[in-house]
């Protein structure tokens, strides 16, 4: 055994055999998103293509080399406790898994604490929750774990990312969460910044998702450092690879609750003891953790694909008793299964043994569970069914998850994104409305707190009267104590769950169940997205005006990081009205010239723009201004330009630091003559000659304009025809200095 | 059964979770620590005295299910386990000619010289004699229905074990120790050959290729890099390797051929056909070979096969002994394929956004078979450890190797 243990260690590339490679589980995600389920068996016991949560992890874990998992139970801990009991992980040699129980947890933070109390964890741990699949080799994000930390104490934690486009529309990634925002060095992979573009659904949060695509960065992460990574389309695994330090840290910040939410943020952003965070990319390796239905159906689908091959439905790693025949377009069918000639079972799925089906049903892209009885004329698409469940003839269910030991009556109807709980029974004829979710258990009503660190494990102390345990024992397959939990008394809903039926219907409280339900999006949903997206973007361009001209210090401006929304024809647009609303206020007297110099100097540096645009938004504010006034025919509109521009040339002046300026500024004015304002067209040559007598334009630019001009093509030149004569007399001038010059 | 060997029984648990997670792979490795395991479970069996073979058999059997059932297309150890059974049987009925014989002996023992003679025969000897059991039954003997009367060779080589056991091994049960010791010794001569297999095939390079011919291949085999490296010490010839996507172990041989200064051209899959008009032999390594003469391959090989058939190119198959599997390929218990991570063939961040059906969409599927079966009439040769054999005399070698009634476990 002593040979074995060398050989495992190093495997694992490790250097001190002696410490076993320790892994933490925490076999309680402190999350809601699953209840109702939740209430009656933890998250982490759910089946995933008909194989518990937490053998996926443990499956990875031992056979990643790792030899010591504390499983940290803490909702429903009797049922974690028993499943470990009974399974097979007991038995296996080099692989040990250890409860630790505490019911009074609330977070994973407390978790943590808890398990450095009980002083188990002796060297570098692996921390990871229950409801993980993955198929990583750790090899070798613990050597670079392991090699960093012999170079510096304080790189405490490695955390593992892997690549996954968002959504570009719902800025959703494909398990459901947010788009996340990781800030890296690319050279020593040290995360910078971590932020997740967080939203909870209505109007108010999309103003504040558009305002969250601005990520403020500070300076320091960027001044020693010669480039930095940013990167949106990354998902989480919450795979961290930790040392002994981050449970201390956990000790010494007693507030600490969530792993990224404090733990992250607070590390990165404390810059006293220096503790840092580094990252790994998984490339090729699967990696997934399920927080919520959505990522519940797709890794469902990825473990059906394969991708987290070799722990697939046809390799037994946690009940090897029966054997699974995968067929063409994976198509998974168990031992001792049941099914008529009939029956149409489609691609991706996969049918349990001891399972029947009837004449004529279909079924596609769905997990059937052991032990269900389905009737004829059934669909079934896209759904995840439990075991020992049944379905009567006619039943239709899309997009839903029924749990075990639930009965559908004939002509059922179950709508996308529908959870009916364990036991639930649907009656005749009955519709159960999208996204409603149904258990036998009454929700109750103290939500008002809704905090999200007050988990299911309240609830589970909480629930008393309906009895999780007798339910627990349906789903072993032990006994089924019908007298508890099917009394004939009225006090089920025939409007929830049809006449016959059984259960509660759970209210949401939010109407964005379907960004998180096992329903594919709607695409109405997506469309609503994004006029409500662009009904934002317009607001925001609105009060970005406002608050940006408000602004008196060019220091307070934020460093615009973003790049991926840096689109410049919007933001010459906005520049262009800035200027003209900073100009505008400084006509009517609300600031002064000298201010309106210092902001348009501030929106330059703002909007990284030159002096040539400044000059540009200038002029046309000027001109519009000019327009503005009273004026019929050219020659009052004339007038009108002469007098703006005797009291604003000179401010306008400052800004034209070059010829080039100058030859802006006559650009923007051909381009207004010919586009915004047609009405300036006639009188250019006398605008141009105005400009010139209040020496805003020299004459150099004008000629250096007109020569320019004549190689352009008529259309051009309509302009520089019109000021022939004016440039004509200009060059003479000129030239005749030039004369004059040289005989002086 | 298993019961009565505790020692083992941690080691068999542990080679199963390994098969099972696929971190042992190949036939070659797989065969050689089934084969050192089962020698170590037989070792580890308590006989009863006087009890026949059926004991070990039942203990071989029992671990030897639970070992296919942890990667059932890991063919090389079923086909391991049924060779062990049929060592045993083997051995059993010689052992029970070898009591007979033995009787002879006692009665006229007047040959003493001889009687020394065959008490020096080394265990080489003796393994030379189990070998020419395993090996060669005659026409006659597979004919007949009793597997078994040996002929006199045999019995010289057993006589002489049988003196040589008396004489070391005092009060022990002799007739089942000794069965016990005799299929050890020849499961140690098998792992001696799995070892050094390749050098055997390797020998007889020189007999195929010839001066200045083109072979194809795709992929990398062991097997294959020592053949090719076997005909290169008197011959000059040119090896196109296609690549073998997507695991692309065809870039490793390449590079192995390169650095041994052989000719090498790489070509992707897809340009096989365009290349073996110019080719004047296909040869490869094979995964598992069936009792049919099928190969198990893999990916990509069928369409070699079928371009080498088209243009009437020899489609050699290189293969150990340890690859011949009893089963037929048309049996439903046989798996002959095993579809693994798509993540071979694309990167999954690639095709996250269009991967996912959550925006109503249809969903793209990446397929990645590790194996294609090439059908017997496809195959012109097998080359294997014992020489060169067609597709329709495998049947043969199979009834040499395995007994009947192990093929169905």
């Amino acid at each position: 055994m002593a040979v074995k243990r060398s050989t495992r260690a190093t495997d694992i590339g490790d250097d001190e055999a002696d410490v076993p490679l320790q892994a933490v589980l925490l076999a309680d995600s402190f999350a809601q998103q699953f209840r109702p389920i939740t209430d009656e068996r933890p998250k982490v016991l759910l089946p995933l293509v008909n194989v518990p949560m937490i053998d996926y992890t443990l499956e990875w874990l031992a056979s990643a080399g790792v030899e010591e998992v504390f499983v940290f139970c803490c909702a429903h801990a009797k049922q974690v406790t028993s499943h470990l009991e009974h399974s097979r992980w007991t038995s296996q040699s080099n692989f040990t898994v250890t409860p630790i129980e505490s019911r009074d947890c609330v977070s994973a933070g407390d978790a943590l604490r808890v398990i450095d109390q009980r002083g188990v964890v002796r060297g570098d741990f692996i921390l990871i929750s229950g409801d993980t699949v993955s198929n990583m080799s750790l090899k070798e994000v613990l050597k670079e774990h392991q090699e960093r930390r012999k170079k510096d104490k304080l790189a405490v934690m490695t955390m593992v990312y892997r690549r996954c486009k968002p959504h570009p529309l719902i800025y959703q990634t494909r398990l459901g969460s947010e788009q996340l925002l990781l800030v890296v060095d690319p050279s020593t992979k040290q995360l910078l910044h971590y932020d997740s573009l967080k939203e909870a659904g209505g109007r108010e949060s999309t103003k504040q998702q558009t305002l969250a695509r601005q990520v403020v960065l500070e300076r320091s992460l960027l001044a020693d450092r010669p480039a930095v990574q940013l990167c949106s389309d990354v998902q989480d695994c919450y795979i961290d690879i930790c040392s002994p330090e981050v449970l201390l840290l956990f000790t010494d910040n007693f507030d600490y609750q969530h792993l990224r939410r404090d733990f992250v943020r607070g590390l990165l952003s404390d810059e006293i003891l220096g503790n840092k965070i580094h990252t790994y990319e998984i490339i090729g390796d699967y990696a997934a953790r399920i927080d919520n239905l959505r990522a519940y159906d797709v890794v469902s689908k990825d473990i059906i694909h394969r991708w987290t091959y070799p722990m697939v439905p046809d390799i037994r790693f946690a009940s090897p008793e029966t054997g699974i025949k995968i067929g063409r377009s994976n198509i998974y069918k168990e031992d001792g299964l049941v099914l008529a000639p009939t029956t149409i079972i489609g691609p991706s799925t996969v049918v349990g043994s001891g399972t029947s089906i009837s004449d004529n049903t279909i079924i596609r892209n769905s997990v059937i569970g052991r032990g269900c009885t389905i009737g004829s004329n059934v669909v079934i698409e896209g759904s995840h069914i439990w075991n020992n469940v049944t379905i009567c003839d006619n039943v239709q269910i899309r997009h839903a998850v029924v749990c075990d030991g639930v009965n559908l009556k004939a002509r059922a109807i179950i709508q996308p994104g529908v959870v009916l709980s364990f036991k639930v029974v649907i009656g005749e004829d009955f519709t159960v409305p999208a996204y409603s979710k149904i258990s036998l258990v009454l929700q109750r009503h103290e939500e008002e707190n809704s905090d999200e660190e007050l988990e299911y494990a309240e609830a589970a102390s909480g629930v008393t009267g309906s009895s999780p345990s007798p339910l627990y024992d349906g789903m072993n397959g032990s006994q089924t104590d019908d007298g508890e939990e099917t009394p004939q008394s009225p006090r089920w809903d025939p409007l929830q769950v049809g006449l016959g039926g059984a259960g509660y219907k759970w209210s949401t409280g939010q109407d964005d169940e379907w960004r998180h339900s096992v329903a594919p999006i709607p695409p109405e949903k997506i469309k609503e997205i994004v006029a409500r997206e662009e009904e934002a973007e317009l607001e925001d361009a609105a009060r970005d005006m406002t608050t940006s001209s408000r602004k008196d210090n060019v220091e307070e401006q934020p460093e615009d990081d973003d790049d991926e929304d840096a689109d410049e024809e919007d933001d010459s647009l906005f520049f262009d009205k800035e200027v003209e609303a900073l100009f505008s206020r400084a006509v009517t007297g609300e600031s002064s010239a000298e201010n309106v110099v210092l902001e348009v100097n501030s929106l330059k540096l703002a909007y990284d723009r030159s002096f040539s645009d400044c000059a540009g938004a200038m002029f046309r504010a000027l001109l519009n201004l000019a327009a503005q006034g009273p004026q019929t025919t050219s020659r009052e509109l004339l007038q009108n330009t002469k007098q703006v521009l005797l009291q604003w040339g000179p401010l306008l002046r400052r800004f034209l630091k070059h010829q080039d300026d100058e030859m802006e500024v006559l650009l923007v004015f051909e381009e207004i003559c010919t586009e915004d304002k047609k009405e300036y067209a006639p009188v250019f040559a006398s605008v141009l000659q105005e400009l010139y007598d209040k020496d805003v334009i020299s004459e150099e630019a004008i000629i250096a304009w007109a020569s320019e001009k004549q190689h352009g093509d008529e259309a051009d030149k309509i302009f520089v025809k019109q000021c022939e004569r004016f440039i004509q007399w200009l060059q003479e001038a000129s030239e005749e200095d030039d004369e004059g010059g040289e005989e002086a | 059964m298993v019961a009565t060997m505790p020692d083992v029984l941690p080691l068999v648990d542990d080679f199963c979770t390994k098969l099972n997670r696929r971190q042992v792979e190949g036939s070659l490795d797989t065969a050689k620590l089934a084969l050192v395991l089962l020698r170590q479970v037989i070792s580890a069996q308590r006989i009863p005295p006087n009890a026949s073979a059926g004991v070990l058999i039942d203990a071989i059997k029992t671990v030897g299910v639970r070992m296919i059932a942890a990667n059932p297309i890991e063919l090389a150890v079923g086909n391991i386990v049924r060779r062990v059974l049929h060592i045993i049987r083997e051995e059993d009925a010689s052992l029970a000619t070898t009591v007979v014989s033995g009787v002879t002996v006692a009665v006229d023992s007047d040959d003493e010289d001889n009687l020394d003679i065959r008490e020096q025969a080394s265990s080489h000897a003796v393994a030379a004699a189990n070998r020419n059991v395993l090996r060669a039954p005659s026409l006659h003997n597979l004919l007949e229905s009793n597997p078994s009367p040996v002929k006199a060779d045999v019995t010289v080589a057993s006589t002489g074990d049988s003196t040589d056991t008396k004489s070391r091994s005092g009060d022990k049960n002799s007739r089942s120790w000794k069965l016990k010791h005799n299929v050890i010794e020849s499961i140690n001569i098998m792992l001696n050959e799995l070892q050094e297999y390749h050098l055997q095939v390797a020998e007889q390079a020189l007999e195929h290729i010839h001066q200045n011919e083109v072979i194809l291949t795709l992929g990398r085999s062991r097997t294959l890099l020592h053949f090719l490296l076997g005909a290169k010490k008197k011959r000059s010839f040119q090896v196109v390797v296609a690549e073998g996507s997507p695991r692309y172990q065809g870039h490793k041989l390449a590079k192995e051929l390169t650095a041994e200064k052989l000719s090498t051209t790489l070509i992707t899959d897809s340009a096989v056909f365009a290349m073996i008009s110019r080719v004047n032999m296909v040869i490869v390594g094979a995964h598992a070979v069936m009792a049919n003469g099928g190969v198990l391959a893999p990916v990509g090989l069928h369409m070699v096969a079928l371009a080498a058939k088209r243009h009437a190119v020899p489609f050699v198959v290189l293969t150990g002994l340890h690859k011949l599997c009893p089963l037929y390929p048309h049996n439903p218990f046989t798996l002959l394929n095993d579809m693994k991570s798509p993540s071979e063939v694309l990167d999954f961040g690639e095709l996250s956004d269009c991967l996912n059906g959550t925006t109503g969409g249809a969903e793209s599927h990446v397929f990645n078979p590790t194996f294609d079966y090439i059908p017997p009439e496809l195959v012109s040769l097998f080359i294997t450890d014992t020489g060169g054999h067609n597709p329709s005399y495998v049947y043969r070698l199979v009834a040499e190797f395995y007994s009947p009634e192990d093929i169905v476990l």
